[in-house]
């Protein structure tokens, strides 16, 4: 199917009633036969072309210029910079507030997308034999999805208060009103769990997200398979276990890629949450204060340059992947 | 078998009864309705705060419903975010317009009218939706200020629009590879060019993916928060920098700050529960699927 618009040769940019004309020409030379095909695919590229300048100057162009930021020592706004190579990318390391940050995000990351995973693959499988109230539960599970990071930190930072139990607000003094005082706890504000918290309210965003991924997944799965696989004598579960999630892996994939890209940049969520307090800090907010408190460009670039490297290294083999296995199935 | 096919509720599409019993639908049912009820509770407190008078917004009365229901936080949500909501819509709706063309023009030429190397130009647009934005974000800066054109929409505008311009094309490429080639080659075998078989095959067809990417576009300008700390001045925030001023504020009651949230909110949870189906779409998209 890709090789299509070269068969039919020159009439891409005639007008109406020019192509007979055409078909009575001699055997045309091979350069010409070139020419004639570029005919065919050049209006493609012409119109895709204020796209491609648009995301070479905007996408590639500003990470060549970033990088570029990031390997070098101008680390004031009116400086001039010279080139340093990896300095930058070294020092980071060797200070107290980048390594706590890149650990805070990873503990985010392993929170919000295990919990994000497993609450949605839950609900996807609780939704896919379809339930009463079906397109009710769906409608409120996805809900959170319309909404921005900024508004559901205003509500959870609300929620995990971690005021102590005498004057507990959010849900410390729901814990407290059903006698669950054990439950009461610091949230976010807790030293050894603090980012495990902060991953809740991301978790209640993104799960009706992965549920929507699991249940196209689940009832992408031909009926004819499970069927076969009950004859055999698995029960519904085994069905699930042994037929319907290992066809799921394509799913799985996507929804690891997402929830990871989100989450290694997350920053809106903190914002809203903590501001900049350095307990809940993370590369992106650090990023920020880079830019906006201590006028840092060189810094700010190389954190940036660190998030997109880590983005890149799953989302690149991701793409790839993606893209041929697409047209090997002939798309 | 025959149990489960009795218990009436089991009639999903694509006749899906079968290994469901009566106790296990009830069960399921339960387990969800208990997990809705947790979803709920931010819902829950959001509104109910929101409805609260001032004296009433503090943390003993924190779950409790209002004992007088008071439109007060909510005048004071709109004094503080009426110019942001503006803003907002003067940016969400022209970028959504401008990349969902594009991403049309786009998709109709990397599904049905292919140059060399399309799929490689298409693999580094798709790579464009998934950087982080930090990372262009300080020389995006350093240039609209060096061009002079910090101060205004613009910025945000410029930035929503390109980086959506990846999302729309994938969008759109999914749904015209559904459009049979045949129909394609027809126009071309009568003698269309490339934008006449555009403007008379493909568009007149593609208002689905239009509202999908509209959608989509909208919804993530809106609740855009990176780009518009960034990129804009206090006269041009949008809603969401509003938002997070009005709720990071210590004197601010929460009465005011829920109902700001809510208020926030309410564009892009109306469009989701009006137009859920097409929504929904473009978060399958955003996971690569067609």
């Amino acid at each position: 199917m890709s090789t299509a618009p070269n068969r039919t040769g020159a009439v891409a940019d005639g007008g109406p009633g020019r192509a007979p004309a055409r078909a009575a020409r001699p055997a045309p030379t091979p350069a010409r036969r070139a020419l004639r095909r570029a005919r065919t695919w050049l209006p493609g590229l012409l119109l895709v072309s204020p796209s491609i300048l648009l995301i070479g100057v905007f996408v590639y162009g500003m990470i060549g210029w970033n990088t570029n930021l990031a390997l070098s020592d101008k680390h004031a706004p009116i400086q001039e910079g010279e080139f340093v190579g990896l300095a930058n990318f070294i020092a980071l390391w060797q200070e107290a507030r980048w390594p706590a940050a890149v650990g805070n995000a990873v503990v985010f990351t392993v929170v919000f997308v295990g919990g994000a995973l497993f609450l949605g693959w839950l609900l996807g499988l609780l939704l896919d034999k379809g339930i009463r109230g079906e397109p009710v539960f769906r409608t409120l599970f996805l809900a959170p999805m319309a909404v921005s990071f900024i508004a559901t930190g205003v509500v959870w930072r609300w929620l995990m208060n971690p005021a102590p139990a005498e004057r507990a607000t959010g849900l410390n003094a729901l814990f407290v009103r059903f006698n669950l005082d054990f439950l009461v706890n610091d949230w976010w504000t807790a030293p050894d769990f603090g980012m495990a918290a902060m991953a809740l309210p991301a978790i209640w965003q993104l799960a009706g997200y992965i549920m929507a991924l699991f249940l196209a997944g689940f009832r992408g799965v031909p009926e004819e398979l499970r069927e076969a696989a009950r004859v055999d004598g698995c029960s519904e579960w085994g069905v699930y276990r042994h037929v319907v999630m290992p066809q799921l892996r394509p799913v799985l994939l996507s929804a690891v890629i997402i929830l990871g890209h989100m989450s290694l940049k997350v920053f809106d969520l903190i914002i809203a949450i903590a501001g900049q307090q350095i307990i809940a800090d993370v590369p992106a907010v650090y990023m920020w204060a880079m830019v906006f408190e201590v006028r840092d460009p060189a810094k700010g670039a190389t954190i940036a340059s660190y998030l997109l490297f880590a983005v890149a290294l799953f989302v690149i083999p991701y793409l790839v992947w993606t893209v041929r296995k697409e047209r090997s199935e002939g798309r | 078998m025959s149990v489960q096919s009795a218990s009436g509720r089991v009639t999903a599409p694509g006749g899906r009864a079968a290994g469901t019993t009566r106790r296990g639908q009830t069960v399921k049912f339960v387990v969800l309705l208990a997990l809705a009820v947790l979803f709920l509770l931010p819902m829950y407190v959001l509104l109910v705060t929101g409805f609260k008078p001032f004296a009433e917004a503090t943390a003993a009365r924190a779950w409790s419903l209002p004992q007088t229901w008071s439109g007060e936080g909510w005048a004071a949500a709109w004094e503080a975010l009426s110019s942001g909501l503006r803003n907002s819509l003067m940016v969400a709706v022209p970028s959504a317009v401008v990349s969902a063309v594009l991403g049309s023009m786009n998709g109709f030429v990397m599904a049905r009218w292919r140059f060399p190397g399309a799929d490689t130009v298409f693999t580094l647009f798709l790579f464009g939706m998934f950087i982080p934005y930090q990372a262009v974000m300080i020389p995006l800066q350093q240039m609209l200020v060096g061009a002079g054109l910090m101060g205004g929409l613009f910025p945000l505008i410029l930035a929503h629009t390109v980086y959506g311009i990846p999302i729309c094309t994938l969008i759109f490429r999914n749904y015209y590879a559904s459009i049979p080639q045949t129909l394609i080659e027809a126009a071309r075998v009568d003698g269309a060019g490339m934008l006449r078989t555009y403007a008379s095959v493909v568009l007149p067809v593609s208002a689905p993916a239009f509202a999908v990417t509209l959608i989509w576009q909208f919804t993530s300008a809106w609740n855009d928060f990176l780009f518009a700390v960034f990129l804009t001045g206090p006269n041009s925030w949008p809603v969401t920098v509003q938002l997070n001023n009005v709720a990071g504020s210590m004197v601010v009651p929460y009465n005011q700050q829920m109902a700001a949230a809510v208020l926030a909110s309410l564009p892009t949870l109306v469009v989701y529960l009006l137009l859920g189906r097409y929504f929904m779409r473009g978060l399958m998209a955003g996971a690569l699927k067609g």
